[in-house]
């Protein structure tokens, strides 16, 4: 198996996120987006262009580097590399939609909740993710899914957004990095 | 970094430092939050072991371990089992016996952090040891350049005073000259010689011979602790060739960076006009010291390359 997703397929289930976020929010009031690094980001500005667009209004936009609150930093399976945590808004009150391109074992999710409260107090949290591929090893569930698809937990999934073409998109599994 | 130990910044690589360097850009903005905590290095032990006085290393270190939530435990000689005549490979042991997973440590001999470092499976992080070596403070001051001028490469650093006592000069030079940095020497000839020539520096003589050049003028304390006798004939001498005072500011570059390790003296090495210049990084030095520190506990204990013996 290889593509499962590919441009103008990923356009849609994003668009459709989008209009699916505005709806149960009842509007972008009090809304921010925050995209995790590194995947989330790319889907996150999508997300959030696509939203500005439906609602007339720019949502602030966040990003957010888990690297610092993982659970196996000490495992000794790969280099940790810092990214950067950019907050430019205090998230106390507001509601935020936390965006990440899998979802997986969901402890990527959980550290990121661990984060979130470091910088404040958001009245609610939701999570937004572009492939749910399942496996999950804690009780974290998405509000919106772009895709659910059905891996064996030793499958390898990529996404690859381009987001200066992004027709040029595509999501695979156990895929060797196919256009 | 695939390190157990940080001794010295002699034969660390440029790839190994940008990587702290940047690390540490990092962990800056964990010091600007409202809550200044990560949960990283939880359940994590960093003592640290101070034969000498300090305040801002042993505060930075302190803190920095604090801040990536690792347990800090400090241990000072002047109150401690040392005064009963405990050797220094005992109280080793012993701390190892209590499992430490890093030990920051400050002594007077050369050499002791890596004798340490040899003989016990903890992780040694070398905080001065004698005339030797000062990593952390080498690279906080390479982290200020860096942010000031925007990069190392191609800049003519002056290091003024006492060099040949200065721990802190001797990681700079490594640290400097591997960075592809100028680096030029000025001192009494008694604390600055010739021969430091073969690390890759210039030296000259007084300030005057460095100071229309210097995009950085690094000044150093007079280690009076450290002088042999007739190496200083009088602090106002000293000062007369040797101090940075406003006259001189003056003179030397617009945009010239002022660097200080600290402790000052002030009215010696630097006047007190000029230590309180907008010119002058000193305090910047201080913030980004903690975030220097964190990076090296994060990279020595994180991740690949990590103290696997302790893991377990």
């Amino acid at each position: 198996m290889s593509v499962v997703m590919r441009g103008p397929d990923i356009g849609r289930s994003i668009a459709r996120m989008a209009h699916a976020i505005t709806e149960s929010n009842g509007g972008v009031d009090g809304l921010c987006i925050v995209g995790i690094h590194t995947g989330g980001v790319a889907v996150a500005k999508l997300l959030s262009v696509l939203i500005g667009r439906i609602e007339g209004v720019s949502v602030p936009y966040g990003e957010i580097d888990i690297t610092l609150y993982r659970d196996d930093l000490y495992t000794g399976l790969e280099k940790p590399v810092l990214g950067e945590t950019r907050l430019p808004f205090d998230l106390t009150g507001r509601t935020l939609v936390l965006v990440d391109d899998v979802l997986f074992t969901g402890r990527t999710v959980r550290a990121c909740l661990d984060e979130i409260m470091d910088y404040g107090r958001p009245s609610k949290v939701q999570l937004a993710v572009l492939v749910d591929r399942g496996h999950r090893e804690l009780p974290i569930a998405a509000d919106f899914i772009g895709r659910s698809i059905i891996t064996e937990k030793s499958d390898k999934v990529d996404v690859f957004i381009n987001l200066k073409a992004p027709s040029d998109s595509w999501v695979s599994v156990n895929g060797e990095g196919v256009a | 970094m695939k390190r157990k130990d940080m001794l010295g910044l002699r034969g660390v690589s440029r790839s190994e430092i940008e990587e702290i360097l940047d690390t540490a850009e990092r962990f800056k903005a964990i010091s600007k939050r409202k809550i200044k905590k990560v949960p990283t290095l939880r359940g994590r032990t960093v003592i640290t072991l101070f034969y000498e006085n300090s305040t801002r290393t042993k505060v930075s270190f302190d803190l920095a371990a604090k801040r990536l939530s690792a347990d800090g435990v400090g241990i000072s000689a002047s109150t401690s089992s040392v005064k009963k005549g405990e050797t220094l490979m005992d109280t080793a042991r012993n701390l190892n016996a209590m499992q430490p997973d890093v030990v920051v440590m400050r002594h007077p001999c050369a050499g002791a952090p890596h004798m340490l470092a040899e003989n016990f499976p903890f992780s040694v992080i070398n905080a001065g040891d004698g005339i030797n070596e000062h990593p952390t403070q080498a690279l906080l001051d390479m982290l200020t350049i860096r942010q000031k001028l925007g990069g190392i490469e191609g800049k003519t650093v002056a290091i003024v005073g006492d060099v040949y006592h200065s721990r802190v000069a001797r990681s700079n030079i490594y640290g400097l000259v591997t960075m592809g940095a100028r680096v030029l020497l000025a001192g009494p000839g008694t604390m600055c010689r010739k021969e430091m020539e073969e690390l890759g520096v210039e030296v000259r003589h007084t300030i005057d011979d460095v100071l229309e050049d210097a995009d950085v003028l690094m000044m150093l304390r007079i280690q009076r602790e450290r002088l042999g006798p007739g190496m200083l004939s009088s602090s106002r001498e000293y000062s007369q060739l040797y101090g940075l005072n406003m006259e001189r500011l003056k003179r030397a570059k617009e945009q010239v960076l002022v660097m200080h390790p600290g402790p000052i003296n002030r009215g010696v090495e630097l006047d007190t006009e000029v230590a309180d210049h907008q010119q002058s990084a000193i305090l910047e030095q201080v913030t980004n010291g903690v975030a220097v520190r964190m990076a090296l506990l994060f990279l020595l204990l994180g991740g690949e390359g990590g103290n696997d013996d302790n893991i377990a």
